[in-house]
Parts: C-alpha cells; structure tokens; sequence
C-alpha cells in the first residue's frame, strides 16, 4: 500500500529510486510477470505497470504500439491486475491507466480492484488535479496513492494545488512532450525539480526521455526517483524479460 | 456574455488531458474571454467572413426537394462558402485567436479533408506554417481535399495507426500539441475536445444558425418547425442549434451517421447509441467497449468517422431538447444522388445523411423545415462513384 511506495523511496541504498515502467500483457500477460520480476531481481525499487488503452494521447509511438499489441493479444483490465498481484508479492506496483478505463469501472470500484490486486499507487495521465477528486478520494479510502504529474510548465501556484493533494510521490516530466527516447536531459530539469520541491514534501521522480544509464545517472543526481518506460518496453519487444533485466540492471548500476 | 466559459455541460466536458497542455488550455481560455468581445477582433474576424468567406450565405427554398417530401425545406447554404464548408468559420476565428496569440504555427486534424483545407486556407491567407494530421484511410478517399492542401502550402502528415481515419488523427494533432504548445495553435475542427475548445467552435460556427435564424424571420415571418443538421463531432450541427435551443417550439433534429447499421456494430453514432466515455479530452457519449476502449467508428462519410460527439449536444441529448437520428451509408448515398438531381446541388456526403433523414421523415407534412446544406460534395465524387 502506500507506506510501501514511501519504503522503496527511503531504502534503495543509490542515488535515486529506480522505477522502470512494464506494459502490461506485453507481449503477453505471461510474459508481463517474467519482465517485471526481472526487474526487481536486476535492481528495481518500484515497477509501473501499465494497462493498455487504445487512445493513450500521453505516449509516444513505442509505448502506443506496445498497447496496441497487448488488447490484440487480449489483455484485459483484470489480467493486468492479475499481473500485479503477481508482482506486488516482491516489489511495490504502480498502475498507470488512462481515466476512461478507470471512469467505466467507476472511481470507487477501480480503486478497490486495483487495491484488492496490491497495487500500491495509481497514476492516471490524463487526470489532472481538477478533475480528480472523486478518484483521490476513493484511493485515500482503498489506501492506494493518487501520483500527480506536474509538467516542466506547470505554473507555481499550479503545483502548490497539486503538492496539497498529491500522495505517494510528484512524477514529474522531464520535458513538454509524450513518451519516447530522448537524446540529452533537458538542461533545465534541475530547476524544475526545485521548483517541484517546493510544493510537495513527497519524494520527486523524474520520466519521460530518460533512457540510458547516462541520463539515469543525470536525473538521479537531482530527483528521488528515476523513471524508464520507452527504452524497457522496446527491450521488451526485443528480448523480453532477460533483456529487460540486463537494461534495468545497468541502469541500477548507473544509480550506484 | 460572461467572463467565465463553460468548461462543463451537464456532466459532460471538462479537460482529460496531459498535465502538459493545462498551461497552454488556461491561455486560450483567457484568450477567447477577451477576444470574442474585442472590437478590433471582432471587427477583422467579420471583415474576412464577409469580403473572402462569402457571409452571409443564402437561404434557400428548395422547392423540388420540398414537393418531393411534402414540406417546405429551406437550406442554408453553407456548401457556398469559400472552400465550400462550413468549416471555415471556425478555422477563420481560430487562426486569428493563434495570431492574437502570438503563435508561429498550426496544426490541425482532419477527416473528410474540408476542416483541413479550410485551416490550410486561413493560414496561406496570413502566411502561417501548417501541419494537417490525416488519416491514410482518409487520405485515400478524400484526394482532391490532400491535393488542395499541398496547393494551399500545408503539410499532410499521414497517419497511419489504427483504423487511419478522423480519430487516429485527433490523437496525432494533440500529440504534436503537448510538445509544441508553446509555439503552436491546435485549431480543432470539430466541437469536441478539451475545454475550451466545444466553446470556442460553438462560438464561431453559431454565425450558421444566427443568419439563418433572422433569414428565416426576415422572409417567412416565422420560425421553422424543424431545424435539422448532420451530426459528426457536430460542429455545424451545434452552430445551427444553439440560436434555437430557447425557441422551444422549434423541433431540433441531429442525425448521426449509422454506417452499415446500428446494430452491425460499424456505425458513427455514439449519441444515438453510445456510452459516456472520455476520448480526445473531454467527457462525452463515446463508442467503446465495456473495459473503456475506443471502438473504431464506421461511416461512408469521412467526415462523420468518428466514435465521439461534442460535449454540448451529449447534454442536450439528455434534456431532451436535441433529437438524435440515424442514418446509413445507402439511404446517405441514395439520397446524394437523388438530391443532386432534384436541386442541381450536390451535396457533401455528410449532409447528404440529413438529406436522407428528411426524405424519410416528412412529419405530419407542411412543415417549414430549415436544413444545415454544412459543405458540397466535390470531394465525394470518388467515393460514391466507385461504390456503383
């Protein structure tokens, strides 16, 4: 539950977090486990799971096409929380979900469902602050955290209101844009982080863009949490879990 | 008007999008606030509807089609307008927005290729870069409209995930938009979307229902009975209703397009039949499954391809106060043909839908029906051609 996402922030023993993001049932939901637990085995602190949606507007081409094939393959919201519930026996598990897949259910039941599956947060990327009250409400009572994002032009005031009611930990993105490789770390993340810092007294993770051990290092020197999505589910794609595990683990060693 | 905009209708709307574009949302909101009652805005906006747009356009009394359904049908001429669509309304006011704005770029989405080579219009007009997103699907069956963009100076960015029609390329414009905001308008088509977007085009395309509102008095003496318009994401549809939505004994008739049937699953009509769902960033009826994916939507007509509505008709939807029907590829084609020959107008696939409505249902006859013509079917010829 939450406690176990402030844990994981707390006793990594590195420079930052390390938090690689898995699409769930892909390739398919088998395989799912086998990434994830490659994950925590290779250094892993916490792992975000994602749950395919077909109209992700937040992520770029690898991820998108990842989604894709996970709802062809017939991965469905209950054999993605069946993957976390595999998972979250060794590692605390965030879910990322789009709000219509959350809002069909209803936020009250998603949110049990997802905490019946041991999910320990819930990041919901097209839910801003505003219109998220009646899910934060019920993940307060299901004790799962509601994770904000806050964007590099996020207003100050803006991210006080988000700080006020964020739980678990701020994600903040590192650069205007989806999900995908990028080549550098923008040069002004670590005033973004400060600004961030100041309206929360969560730990703060960093993703999108961060793809190398290099860029791991990078943002780990400034954030509590590092975040890699596209680079591991392209692994995944390529390798599956045994790649994935050698990519998380030399990122963890990056974090050393 | 107030100097707040409804970021809600009912319980539909609202802003389901990347904590990114919020910054650039609350901008054009606080934009549209100021402009839509800025003299100087307000004054070149009209200035340009009027001397290159071609506003007002004319109301028409169709008289064979009127002795054909046993009504009498006035049209408003929309298919008469600069780029013959009424899309240009809108594309019109937002480029003039993204200026007062200070944005150096554009981007747009399109279906039917009509909002496309109306945004690629108002921006040759004040020579401003654009970037069209287009399904391939699309691409293939509205060539003239991808010819005429490429004339007018605009890239066509193929799209090619998915289904490759209207959806896919709403996705791809917002993608582009969440990196380049700062720099770049979006000028959606349709009234869909984050807020403020279903108010901003609601604003610009009402200029359809206020002429045709004071037309219809000026020379008849009355109001009509009926006003019917197609209804994709609804743009002409909302445009030509909200000067009528007080008038509560005019009948408001929306039709959807019904594709190969309700029931065959492969239609365009989310209002018709569709769930509340969240697509494109707001909160609307939306074709999708029981785990809240997006269905693909199905429709002869490109232009009303798409698996959501508009906020504001959703509600309306719900009060009552709008009637929402259904129309498939046959009756919409059959109807094409038929009202070409009968009027020497031939009509754009999407109204061509309302067209077929009407023919089907006179009603208990005599009525003075007013009827949203929202574009002209030069684009079509391909497509309902190579169907036989």
């Amino acid at each position: 539950m939450a406690e176990r996402i402030a844990a994981a922030f707390n006793g990594h023993g590195k420079r930052a977090a390390l938090m690689p993001y898995l699409m769930g049932g892909y390739p398919d939901l088998e395989s799912s486990v086998a990434i994830g637990e490659a994950c925590a085995a290779a250094g892993a602190d916490l792992v975000e799971l994602g749950i395919p949606f077909s109209d992700p507007l937040a992520d770029g081409p690898v991820i998108h096409a990842a989604a894709t094939a996970a709802l062809d393959a017939g991965a469905t919201v209950e054999g993605v929380l069946g993957v976390c519930a595999r998972l979250s026996a060794s590692i605390p598990v965030v879910l990322m979900v789009y709000a219509n897949v959350v809002l069909v259910d209803g936020a009250k039941r998603f949110a049990g469902r997802a905490a019946a599956a041991g999910a320990d947060g819930l990041i919901v990327p097209d839910l801003p602050v505003d219109e998220a009250e009646e899910l934060r409400a019920a993940c307060d009572r299901a004790g799962i955290a509601l994770v904000p994002l806050v964007a590099p032009n996020t207003t100050p005031e803006r991210i006080t209101e988000i700080g006020a009611v964020a739980r678990g930990f701020v994600y903040t993105v590192s650069v205007a844009g989806t999900t995908g490789e990028r080549r550098g770390v923008p040069p002004e993340l670590a005033d973004t982080v400060g600004r961030v810092r100041g309206g929360t007294a969560l730990p703060v993770a960093v993703g999108f863009g961060v793809s190398t051990p290099e860029h791991a290092r990078a943002v780990g020197g400034i954030a509590d949490g590092v975040i890699v999505g596209t680079r591991l589910v392209r692994a995944a794609g390529e390798g599956g879990a045994e790649k994935v595990g050698e990519v998380v683990a030399s990122l963890a060693e990056s974090l050393r | 008007m107030s100097a707040e905009l409804e970021r809600r209708f009912g319980p539909y709307g609202g802003r389901y999008v990347p904590e990114t574009l919020i910054p650039t949302l609350d901008e054009l909101e606080r934009g549209w606030i100021e402009l839509r009652e800025d003299p100087s805005f307000l004054d070149e906006l009209h200035g340009l509807l009027r001397d290159y747009a071609g506003r007002p356009t004319p109301l028409y009394e169709a008289k064979r089609l009127s002795e054909r359904v046993g009504n009498r049908i006035l049209l408003k001429r929309e298919d008469l307008m600069h780029t013959g669509a009424h899309k240009l309304n809108n594309a019109l006011g937002q480029v003039l927005i993204a200026r007062r704005l200070g944005k150096t770029r554009i981007i747009a989405e399109t279906g039917a290729g009509q909002h496309g080579v109306a945004t690629a219009t108002a921006c040759a007009l004040f020579g401003i870069e654009c970037v069209v997103y287009m399904g391939a699907e699309d691409i293939r069956r509205q060539r003239p409209n991808v010819e005429r963009m490429g004339l007018l100076g605009a890239t066509v960015e193929s799209v090619e995930i998915g289904a490759r029609t209207l959806k896919e390329a709403v996705s791809a414009a917002i993608r582009d938009w969440v990196a380049s905001s700062e720099t770049t308008h979006y000028v959606l088509g349709s009234a869909v979307g984050p807020a403020p977007f279903p108010v901003i085009v609601r604003d610009l395309q009402r200029v359809i229902g206020d002429e045709a509102r004071a037309q219809v008095l000026d020379r008849w003496g009355k109001l009509p009975d009926r006003v019917i318009a197609c209804v994709g994401g609804g743009s002409n549809a909302i445009g030509t209703f909200t000067p009528f939505l007080e008038d509560t004994d005019v009948e408001i008739v929306g039709v959807e397009a019904a594709g190969e049937g309700l029931e065959s699953g492969r239609h365009g009509a989310p209002l018709s039949t569709g769930a509340r769902g969240i697509l494109h960033g707001s909160y609307s009826a939306v074709l999708q499954t029981e785990e809240g994916q997006i269905l693909e939507a199905h429709s002869v007509s490109a232009g009303l391809d798409y698996p959501g509505s508009g906020p504001q008709l959703a509600e309306l939807r719900d009060t009552g106060r709008v009637r929402f029907e259904a129309v498939g590829d046959d009756a919409a084609v059959s109807a094409f043909k038929e009202f070409s020959q009968l009027e020497g107008i031939i009509p754009a696939l999407e109204p061509a839908h309302a067209i077929a409505w009407l023919l089907e249902n006179p009603g208990a006859g005599g009525s003075l029906d007013l009827l949203t013509l929202s574009g002209r079917g030069d684009k079509d010829l391909a497509e309902v051609l190579g169907r036989g």
